[in-house]
């Protein structure tokens, strides 16, 4: 059977183990993945319907009777395989800390404050073009046990499903200029520069809405590759 | 520049789920609906599924012998015909989606309710024996773990396995689930090991 999904794409995300990130020592294996074909138990994965989302699922700003406190922000973007063609129809689930960078989770023990017109999780599927919008407050930064005074940037999960078993992502959006960067074993986990600055949303004038809301790009690539060969499309 | 005419440079990284996806992902605790739970045979029309009624569980375990109780586990598998929901039409009107996801308790065990798959077929024409896709996610794991588990009672299909043997002969038995029994139910056990001596195979396709 050939092989329908590039193995060669499989380099952008960070290796297993980074000892930076200390909680992938004793959570990486030591032996080498085993390569095995891509069979129907691959190549098949679960298919969520737009009846799986509710009305307000994607706006976090309205799950709870008044409005959250923190900056508001439209995060929207397309969902596409690695021809940049769009995948339409797929569930994607976020969640994140408050704007005071605190999580709706009996673990964190942050003491931020929680915001009990915010629960931090959201989700939707993807239109027929690929495009999604959540609406929600821009996630503060928070403290974590890794090293002396380790900060993660502010960011926002995801979790995509795509097409397929091996389409399967969960990732981390990040916001422009943030002064963590430098100092997140996490985040710099991604060895690869290119491939790291593709977790930066971008601020976006046009789908920031007046006296609302500021508007961030966020594009997301998922593995898969027309079988045809493809052709590339003239540039300037 | 129009949109479609920009291919992209490479796909999106991964990253840990971390420590606080549950009042998102299993939120059964928490205010938020659950989408997806480790009872596969949930929806109404559940009694029409085929395949034997099963229970998987387990433990899982990091390189020195410590439970992870804070890690989520997703199965993908086919139903007892060897038929995946939303790609075979004759499972379009199932209750069965093939698709569990539950976090791990205190102790790192993991329980699913489901069916047995039946075999599949392999790569050239060949069978795969029946068998359930695994897909491992924590704090620590900065990409998902992908693993196979197999089925105790299904000895005779495994050496006809084309996954199976792929792996060598002394690290199979990290995946295959023992079969027993549990007040008249069917339950299969399969712990899993990201390091030390009884480490779990793991795989990439």
């Amino acid at each position: 059977m050939s092989r329908i999904y590039p193995i060669g794409s499989l380099a952008a995300h960070p290796p297993s183990l980074s000892p930076g990130y200390k909680s992938t020592v004793l959570r990486t294996p030591s032996r080498p993945l085993i390569r095995i074909p891509q069979t129907m138990s691959e190549l098949s994965g679960p298919v969520f319907g737009h009846e799986s989302v509710g009305e307000k699922d994607n706006d976090l700003t309205l799950q709870h009777a008044g409005e959250p406190l923190g900056e508001r922000i439209i995060v929207s973007g397309r969902v596409m395989d690695e021809d940049g063609r769009p995948i339409p129809n797929t569930l994607i689930e976020v969640w994140q800390a408050n704007a005071a960078g605190r999580y709706v989770h009996v673990v964190d023990q942050h003491p931020a404050p929680l915001d009990p017109n915010f629960s931090g999780a959201g989700r939707t599927v993807t239109d027929e073009n690929g495009f999604y919008r959540f609406v929600t407050v821009k996630p503060g930064a928070y403290p974590w046990r890794n090293h002396h005074n380790a900060w993660r940037p502010a960011h926002i999960h995801l979790s995509l499903f795509g097409p397929s078993f091996l389409t399967r992502l969960i990732t981390q959006m990040y916001f422009p200029g943030d002064p963590l960067f430098a100092f997140d074993p996490i985040f710099n986990s991604i060895t690869d520069e290119k491939a790291r600055v593709r977790l930066i949303s971008k601020f976006d004038l046009a789908t920031t809405e007046p006296e609302w809301a500021l508007g961030y790009k966020f594009d997301i690539v998922l593995r898969g590759r027309e079988q045809t060969p493809f052709e590339d499309p003239h540039h300037d | 520049m129009t949109e479609t005419a920009t291919r992209p440079e490479g796909i999106t990284p991964s990253q840990t789920v971390g420590p606080f996806f549950a009042y998102a992902l299993t939120p059964h605790a928490y205010d938020f609906p659950e989408l997806v739970t480790g009872n596969l045979l949930a929806g109404p029309d559940a009694g029409e599924v085929s395949g034997e009624r099963i229970t998987i569980t387990g433990r899982l375990f990091d390189a020195e012998g410590n439970v992870i109780p804070d890690a989520m586990i997703e199965i993908w598998q086919a139903d007892g015909e060897g038929r995946f929901a939303g790609h075979d039409a004759a499972l379009s009107n199932s209750a069965f989606r093939g698709f569990g996801r539950v976090e791990c308790e205190k102790d790192g065990r993991f329980t699913f309710t489901t069916v047995k798959p039946g075999p599949l077929p392999g790569p050239d024409g060949g069978r795969q024996a029946p068998h359930v896709n695994i897909g491992l996610f924590a704090r620590g794991l900065l990409n998902r773990l992908f693993t196979r588990f197999y089925f105790s009672d299904d000895a005779a299909a495994h050496g006809g396995d084309p996954v199976l043997a792929l792996v060598p002969a002394d690290q199979r038995a990290t995946l295959i689930a023992t079969r027993g029994s549990d007040g008249g139910k069917t339950v299969y056990n399969l712990d899993i090991h990201l390091g030390g001596g009884a480490e779990t195979v793991f795989f990439e396709a």
